[in-house]
């Protein structure tokens, strides 16, 4: 595997895809390596931060390079049905874009079943793959700087849902009332890796 | 308990942040400069991970029902304990029924007050912190807060020998990556070589830079990657962003080149009006320098110790002379001043 320093205390590993990501995790986690502090796994990488003045990190870095793919699978993925609100502020705009109908894009978006690849960017945020091409979009050229709590989004080839208001660059399509994150719970994420997703439009 | 009586416009409850759960998506948040807040709680005997104060601008004003010892660190500011002057880098002695009011914030951008005992209020996910990107934690302070503190508990005072400055310009030491290949062979010397401004879109994520560009060689995202605190990120236009504690746990701008651990307090120091000169180091004098920042924190901090103790003794008689209205250690001189009232 590739191997990068990310800074005196970081390393970014890349792998094949996100499941190899979280499997290592598994691995490395098992290991209860000196020192290391955050294993973060990314869509094709694997973000491993130690305390440099416990972990020497270039021993730790030719080890990764050095080490085959992990051997761990994931849990058996859940099954999850979100109802959404396709109210977001982007959908027309964007269908126009696209040169498709509103209701084309949100038939479009509700065909499919997700996997999530990895959470990123805030609590309980999951980064869903199977999104249809023909949906792929870039995010905002500008950012809005509080995007509403549930919010149902896409940008290039991914959906997401963003279970806080934080500011946000996606392109918005709707809401969904469901949890996604409650620190209170034993389990705050709603969603693993590797779970299902599907999205039923409600009016 | 500590009543807010004045917020000031930005300040929070702080520790040193969520740790190991980035897995999950959440930012870790925590001190801007975690140098600072170790420090406030080293000079009040708290562990380094205590919750203190982080203020931004203009401190608070706050009244204490609890007698306690206080110490403020960090920006440079001018406090008063009951209408009196009070010092900074050392630890205060706070009667119950107190107000401390913290000013305007003259150098550096953070100011910290550490409590003794540490700022009680319930912890999410391991930290007390305001995770000021997604709401997690305690809402940043209102006027009209109580903030929960455990009885006072210091057995020996202390003072910061040297407290650090803030300089308008800084230099910043980086090393390279780990995205360089995203980059034009030139774009890594305008870093190094240019001076740069933080511009006024700044906060606890991230200072966004201003007066330099970086040209891209590759335009595509970066697939979202796990992200640290120093990474300084260019967006499509160019554009550096530096991540501060509360960056969000992924992103997906590529990164030229990552601030080194011991200069990573400092950025929660600027603000805009500040300038940065950024320098290439190698790591292993990124790790001399994180060993030699350990080495001084354990050796600048000195125990006040008679003095302080004998203020502890007077705190306890004040209770039954309500006329004593302050005693502090008088710039850690190892002199006492005490303040009677009116």
């Amino acid at each position: 595997m590739k191997v990068r320093y990310f800074g005196d205390s970081s390393l970014l590993v890349e792998t094949e895809d996100a499941t190899v990501a979280q499997g290592l995790r598994a691995e490395l986690l098992a290991e209860a390596i000196p020192g290391l502090r955050e294993l973060v796994p990314g869509f094709r990488s694997l973000l491993v931060t130690a305390d440099p003045l416990v972990t020497d990190l270039e021993a730790l870095a030719q080890r990764l390079q050095r080490r085959g793919p992990p051997k761990f699978s994931l849990p058996v993925p859940r099954q999850h049905e979100f109802t959404v609100s396709y109210d977001g502020e982007d959908l027309a705009p964007l269908a126009r874009r696209l040169g498709m109908e509103a209701d084309d894009l949100i038939r479009r978006h509700t065909a499919p079943i997700y996997t999530v690849a990895f959470l990123g960017f805030a609590p309980g945020f999951p980064y869903l793959t199977g999104l249809d091409p023909a949906l792929h979009a870039p995010r905002r050229a500008s950012p809005r700087l509080r995007v509403p709590a549930g919010s149902v989004a896409i940008a290039d080839e991914f959906c997401g849902i963003y279970p806080q208001a934080t500011p946000g660059g996606w392109q918005l399509l709707g809401h969904t009332q469901a949890p996604l994150f409650d620190p209170g719970r034993e389990h705050p994420a709603l969603l693993a890796p590797g779970d299902r997703v599907r999205f039923r439009a409600v009016r | 308990m500590i009543t807010v009586i004045d917020a000031g416009p930005l300040s929070t409850v702080q520790d040193l942040g969520r740790q190991s759960y980035g897995n999950l998506g959440l930012p870790r948040a925590g001190a801007a400069d975690g140098m600072s807040l170790r420090v406030a709680n080293r000079l009040v005997g708290n562990a380094d991970e205590a919750a203190a104060l982080e203020m931004t601008v203009r401190g608070a004003a706050l009244r204490f029902e609890t007698g306690t010892a206080v110490a403020l660190a960090g920006a440079r500011t001018e406090a008063t304990l009951d209408g009196e002057p009070v010092p900074m880098y050392q630890s205060l002695l706070v009667r119950a029924g107190a107000t401390l009011r913290i000013g305007r914030i003259t150098e550096g951008w953070r100011t910290y007050l550490a409590v003794a005992g540490g700022i009680g209020v319930p912890p999410v996910l391991g930290s007390r912190s305001s995770d000021t990107l997604s709401g997690l934690g305690p809402a940043p302070l209102v006027a009209g807060n109580r903030l929960p503190v455990a009885p006072f508990n210091l057995a020996e005072g202390f003072y910061l020998r040297s407290p650090p400055r803030f300089p308008q310009e800084v230099r910043l030491r980086v090393l390279p990556g780990p995205h360089d290949e995203w980059f034009t062979e030139n774009a890594l010397q305008t870093l190094v070589g240019t001076s740069c401004r933080v511009s006024a879109q700044s906060d606890r994520s991230g200072l966004r830079l201003e007066g330099m560009a970086l040209p891209r060689a590759r335009q595509e995202e970066l697939s979202s990657a796990g992200m640290t605190v120093g990474a300084i990120q260019v967006t499509g236009g160019g554009l550096p962003i530096v991540l501060l504690p509360n960056h969000g746990s992924t992103g997906g701008y590529p990164v030229i080149a990552t601030v080194i651990s011991a200069d990573i307090p400092m950025l929660g120091q600027l603000g805009p009006g500040n300038s940065i000169r950024f320098t290439l180091v190698t790591r292993d004098a990124a790790l001399k320098a994180l060993r030699e920042r350990e080495r001084r924190l354990q050796q600048d901090i000195v125990g006040a110790d008679a003095g302080l103790l004998a203020a502890r003794a007077l705190m306890m008689l004040a209770g039954r002379h309500p006329s004593l209205k302050q005693a502090v250690m008088d710039d850690g001189k190892r002199r006492l001043r005490i303040r009677r009232g009116d």
